[in-house]
Parts: structure tokens; C-alpha cells; sequence
């Protein structure tokens, strides 16, 4: 049992302000009245309007899409440029323009994607999405894995090349599988993020095929109903799931 | 005195030189590994002995030199391709395979076919006495058990040639002293040229048939463990190598003159008269509570078991003097007692002198003590 101190009061009052917010949400998508002033009692139908809901179901498949491209592609790109960066240069500013992508404001690298396919003419699309998520999502795994990388013993690499494997051999062989751990939580890490992404999705999106967050957004403009409480709920359970993932994963990778 | 055999060289390191920026980490290196030794890289951190390991592994390029591995250029042979394999001081043993799979990946690399493998990697752990423990992962074994594996991974290759680094170092004392016996009786074994680095001196005193000490990346002597301890070729060895006692003074007739201690015994050839020298006495060659001799006080006395070590403060000396005695000691903390060492016998574990100024022109042939009457 642990004492109670007084400074469990300000820890505990910080929680409440996290995460009282999406308490009622929760709680809300599951009241059968379809105001949040009063409670008629719990409910699921408003998962099932969601469902029936075409324009959610599309939004759903579109941010799939973009999802798991964005995640592929950022995972390829972000380790690479990990491994890259430990091994071929010691520049500290080559390394803070690497993960400046995670850091910066959405809207910055929002208002910058779109000027920058206004230039080129590039036609908007789940496509444009895609590679604007895979731009913070590379920094982001490049971030995870770089971390991975430091507490990986060097001399695997060469104990590798002593033992008679080339340097590919030793790339697929050694090195991938020591970094496994950090791809995988930095690939659940950039899903995630590209899942619920707003800003930088709306200002790169064509007129068509838009993703879920742009489509709960157009629903709300017209007042929140319980619908999005419940859209808003599964979202969350997702993407708490995956940061969760993301966590055990890079905390595992510490104790090998 | 028990030479090893005398071969051709296996490993010819000629004139090998290594910077790093400022730092000279090898200094015109040159050695001869013969086949079949178990030989020592000694020196203190920093001395250019690992990097001289990394050389023969294939890590590292000399800056000038040459080494050759029967015969033939080993430095244009990339680290895959060689005959070499090194011991990791962190044993480096990946984390993801087993133990089997750890051992097999050298022979996977060179393609043997897999049931080759599979017997051989049987009996590598056999030999190394792991059997049953194929299964596990590197992080489920002792540290022992680990140093097992990582010197079954580069056995199993048969090299032509074994680098350890530091092989024992990140073992506690009583698995230390049992895998020290435990490579010998491998090295023994197998066949394998070894080739260890360490900065400890016991360690390279009892594995290894011939020493090289390093110092500031060059090679001070190179002999097998008793000569080395009993001839020092100069101050740096001498001090390094087991304890000492180093008196500095000069020359005369008589002996060693040291200012405010009085006249040394000591064995000097005629000519070095006047010179400034350095005599070395070994803490057992020194008596207490002899008749003659200098006249101390004891400093500190340190019982190991089987022998004691005394310090003993004496006028005149910069440092106390070291005594070990066998058993316990006779005397006590701020006893007043007199200390020498015997000079007339001619006898293994004399004390010897040699010019400071001159320690690198050193080995003259060792003078015997009863020259110096």
C-alpha cells in the first residue's frame, strides 16, 4: 500500500484534465438519446447508424489506404535513413533536418505540400495524402529506430563480416533483425499518427476520396451527433491500441 | 626454461605504423606469430593493441607496413574473406538466433552443407562443454556460458588464426581462472594459432608461450613469460610486468649511489660508472629483518593467503618498498625493521640495473651480481 500524499492530488487533477474529455465521449457514444443533456439509457445503435453510413464506410477505406501506404512507405525510408545517418555522417544538422518533419507544425508542412504540388502540377488524390503522411511518418520512424540503433552493440555488424558474410548478408541478416523491434513500433507509430491526421490530409486532398478525419470533420460542421461519438470512439480504441503496441515493442528492445 | 617450438613464422607483421589524428596508436610494428603459440598482446589501455587485433581481423588499415599470413599479403583480403576470426570483447553474439544458430552462421556464410554443419556445431559445443544448451538464446546464458559460445562460433570455423580481445574481462575472478585454463587446454585442443589481447599481466603471464609488450603503440619486448619477468628489457617492461622496486641513483664502484639512502648493491659493468641507472629488485627477492640493509618502517601489510605483501617506508625513497614473504607476516604496522635483498648469488630473480638514459639501448647482456664486486 502506498501512503497518500498530497501530491497525488495535483497528479490525479491532470489525469482528470486529460482525460475526462474523452470519458464522456466514450460514454456519450453509447447513450440512446441523441443529445448529450440527458441520458436515456445505453445503447448501441449509434454504432449501428455509423456503419450503415456510406460516406463513413468510404472515408474508413480511404484512410486505410493512405495509412498502410504511408506506413510502408515511411517504415522502407525511415529505417534506411537511420542506418544511413548513424553510419555515413556525424553531421548533427543532417540529423535534426531528418526528424524535423515530426516536430514541425501540421500546418506548415501542409501549406508546404500543397505549394509544393501546386508548382509541380500534381493532381490532388488519396495518392497526394499518401506521400504528405509518408513525409512525417519517414521522421518519425527515423526517430524510433535511430533510438533502437543506439543501444545496439556495434561489433554484431562486425562479428558478422568476421564470420564471413558480405555486407548485404550482414544488412538482412544482423542488422534488420536487431532493429526489428524499433521498424515495427515506428511502422505502428507512423499508422497511427497518418490514421486521425486532419490538417495536412485536408489541405492535400483532391475534390474526391476524402479520409475519415475529413469526413467526421464536414459531419461536425452540422452540430456533433452521437454518431461521431461512436466514429470518435473507435478511433480512439485504435489508435490507443497501436501506441500501446508501439510502446511494449520499443520497451522490449531495451532489455535484449 | 621450456621453449616452444621453434617454426615458421605464421604471421609476419613487418614495420606496421597506425594514427589516428595525433595520436601514433602503432609505431613501426613488427612481429613474428608462429604457428601453432598462443600468443600475447600485453600493454596498458590505449597502447595500440587492439588496434593491431583489428589490423589482423580486417577492421583496420595500416597507415605503412606489411602484413603477411603464410606468406601471402593479408592486408588486400577483405575481413570476410580471411582465415581469421576474433573473440569479441562483448562476445557479440547475436541476439536473435540460438546458440546453434549463433555457432552455424560462420559455416552458413562459407555454404557447408547442412548436415555438416549440424555435426560439426554438435561437437564444437562438446568441446566447449555446452552441451544441451543449443536451444537457448544468448540473453538466457551465464556470462561464462556466453564467453563459451562466442569462442565456439570462431573455433568452429577453423581459422588459421584466433583473435581474442580481452578475452577474459568481463568474467568475475573464479570463472576467470577457470576459462584461463579452459583455453589453454582448447588452444591445446584444436590447434589454432591464438592471438590474445589483454592489459593484464597474470593473464598473459600464464596463458600465453610468448609476449609482446606494448607500449604508446610500440612493441617493448617480445618473450616467452619468465624471461620477460626476469630479464626486462627496459624500465617501461620491468615496472609493468609484475611488481617492482625501482630505485633511481648513480653509479659508482661500489654500487648504486642513491642521495639521502647511502650505497646499493647493485650489478653495473665497470664502464657505466657515473652513469644515472635504475635498479629493479622483485618484492620476493627482498628480505626483512636482516642484519644489514636499509632500515624502514612498515606502512602497510596486506595478506593474500598464501603470501603477505609488506610496503615499507624507507628514508630517502619516493616509494615505499615492497616485500612479499611467505605465509603471514612476522611484523606488524609501524614496526621498525631492516630490509635487503641478496646480491652475491648469481641466481634467477636477480636484480637488475640499466642506464635511464639509455633503457632503450637495452638488452645488454643481463649482468650477474658478481660482476659488480
Amino acid at each position: 500500500m502506498r501512503r497518500f500524499s498530497w501530491l497525488h492530488v495535483p497528479a490525479g487533477l491532470t489525469y482528470l484534465f486529460l482525460y475526462l474529455p474523452i470519458v464522456v465521449l466514450v460514454i456519450m457514444s453509447f447513450n440512446a438519446a441523441d443529445t448529450p443533456y440527458r441520458w436515456d439509457g445505453f445503447d448501441t445503435a449509434w454504432y449501428g447508424r455509423l456503419f450503415a453510413d456510406r460516406a463513413v464506410r468510404e472515408g474508413l477505406v480511404n484512410t486505410l489506404i493512405v495509412a498502410t501506404g504511408a506506413t510502408a512507405l515511411s517504415t522502407v525510408l525511415g529505417t534506411l535513413l537511420a542506418v544511413g545517418l548513424a553510419r555515413y555522417t556525424r553531421s548533427k544538422l543532417l540529423d535534426a533536418i531528418a526528424v524535423a518533419p515530426a516536430v514541425l507544425p501540421d500546418i506548415v508542412l501542409a501549406i508546404g505540400l500543397l505549394a509544393f504540388y501546386t508548382a509541380v502540377q500534381f493532381t490532388l488524390g488519396l495518392h497526394s495524402i499518401l506521400l504528405a503522411h509518408a513525409v512525417f511518418g519517414t521522421a518519425f520512424v527515423a526517430a524510433v529506430v535511430r533510438t533502437r540503433l543506439a543501444h545496439v552493440d556495434g561489433s554484431l555488424e562486425e562479428a558478422s563480416r568476421d564470420l564471413g558474410a558480405t555486407a548485404v548478408q550482414t544488412f538482412v541478416r544482423i542488422t534488420l533483425p536487431s532493429l526489428a523491434p524499433g521498424i515495427v513500433a515506428g511502422a505502428l507509430l507512423a499508422f497511427s499518427l497518418s490514421l486521425d491526421e486532419f490538417v495536412i490530409a485536408f489541405f492535400t486532398a483532391g475534390p474526391q476520396d476524402p479520409t475519415l478525419p475529413i469526413v467526421i470533420y464536414s459531419m461536425v460542421r452540422f452540430g456533433v451527433t452521437p454518431e461521431i461519438n461512436a466514429l470518435a470512439t473507435l478511433l480512439l480504441a485504435v489508435s490507443f491500441t497501436f501506441v500501446i503496441l508501439a510502446q511494449r515493442l520499443s520497451r522490449l528492445t531495451e532489455s535484449l | 626454461m621450456s621453449n616452444p617450438p621453434v617454426s615458421e613464422p605464421l604471421v609476419s607483421i613487418q614495420g606496421v605504423s597506425r594514427r589516428f589524428g595525433d595520436i601514433r596508436a602503432l609505431e613501426q610494428v613488427s612481429l613474428d606469430i608462429r604457428q601453432g603459440e598462443f600468443f600475447a598482446l600485453l600493454g596498458p589501455s590505449g597502447c595500440g593493441k587492439t588496434t593491431l587485433l583489428r589490423i589482423l581481423a580486417g577492421f583496420e588499415h595500416p597507415d605503412s607496413g606489411s602484413v603477411t599470413l603464410d606468406g601471402a599479403d593479408l592486408l588486400a583480403v577483405p575481413p570476410h574473406r580471411r582465415p581469421v576470426n576474433l573473440m569479441f570483447q562483448s562476445y557479440a553474439l547475436f541476439p536473435h538466433m540460438s546458440v546453434a544458430k549463433n555457432i552455424a552462421y560462420g559455416l552458413e556464410r562459407e555454404r557447408v552443407p547442412k548436415r555438416e554443419i549440424r555435426e560439426r556445431v554438435d561437437e564444437v559445443l562438446a568441446t566447449v562443454g555446452l552441451t544441451g544448451l543449443a536451444r537457448r538464446r544468448p540473453h538466457q546464458l551465464s556470462g561464462g556460458q556466453r564467453q563459451r559460445v562466442a569462442l565456439a562460433r570462431a573455433i568452429v570455423k577453423r581459422p588459421r588464426l584466433l583473435l581474442l580481445d580481452e578475452p577474459l574481462s568481463a568474467l568475475d575472478k573464479k570463472v576467470r581462472a577457470e576459462m584461463q585454463l579452459e583455453l589453454k587446454r582448447l588452444q591445446h585442443e584444436v590447434g589454432i594459432t591464438f592471438v590474445v589481447v589483454t592489459h593484464d599481466q597474470e593473464e598473459a603471464m600464464s596463458l600465453a608461450d610468448r609476449i609482446a609488450v606494448l607500449s604508446e603503440g610500440r612493441v617493448r619486448q617480445v618473450d616467452a613469460p619468465v624471461p620477460l619477468y626476469e630479464r626486462p628489457a627496459d624500465l617501461f617492461v620491468a615496472d609493468f610486468v609484475g611488481a617492482n622496486n625501482l630505485i633511481t641513483g648513480v653509479v659508482t664502484t661500489d654500487g648504486l649511489r642513491v642521495p639521502g639512502v647511502g650505497v646499493l648493491p647493485c650489478p653495473a659493468s665497470p664502464d657505466a660508472v657515473g652513469d644515472t641507472a635504475t635498479l629493479a629488485v622483485r618484492p620476493e627477492r627482498v628480505r626483512l629483518g636482516a642484519d644489514g640493509g636499509l632500515v624502514g618502517v612498515v606502512r602497510d601489510v596486506t595478506f593474500f593467503g598464501g603470501t603477505t605483501r609488506v610496503a615499507v617506508d624507507v628514508a630517502g625513497l619516493d616509494r615505499p618498498l615492497l616485500a612479499t614473504v611467505a605465509g603471514a607476516a612476522v611484523v606488524r604496522l609501524g614496526d621498525k625493521t631492516r630490509v635487503d635483498w641478496p646480491g652475491a648469488e648469481p641466481a634467477p630473480g636477480r636484480a637488475t640495473s640499466w642506464p635511464c638514459g639509455r633503457a632503450a639501448a637495452w638488452p645488454a647482456p643481463p649482468v650477474r651480481p658478481a660482476d659488480c664486486r
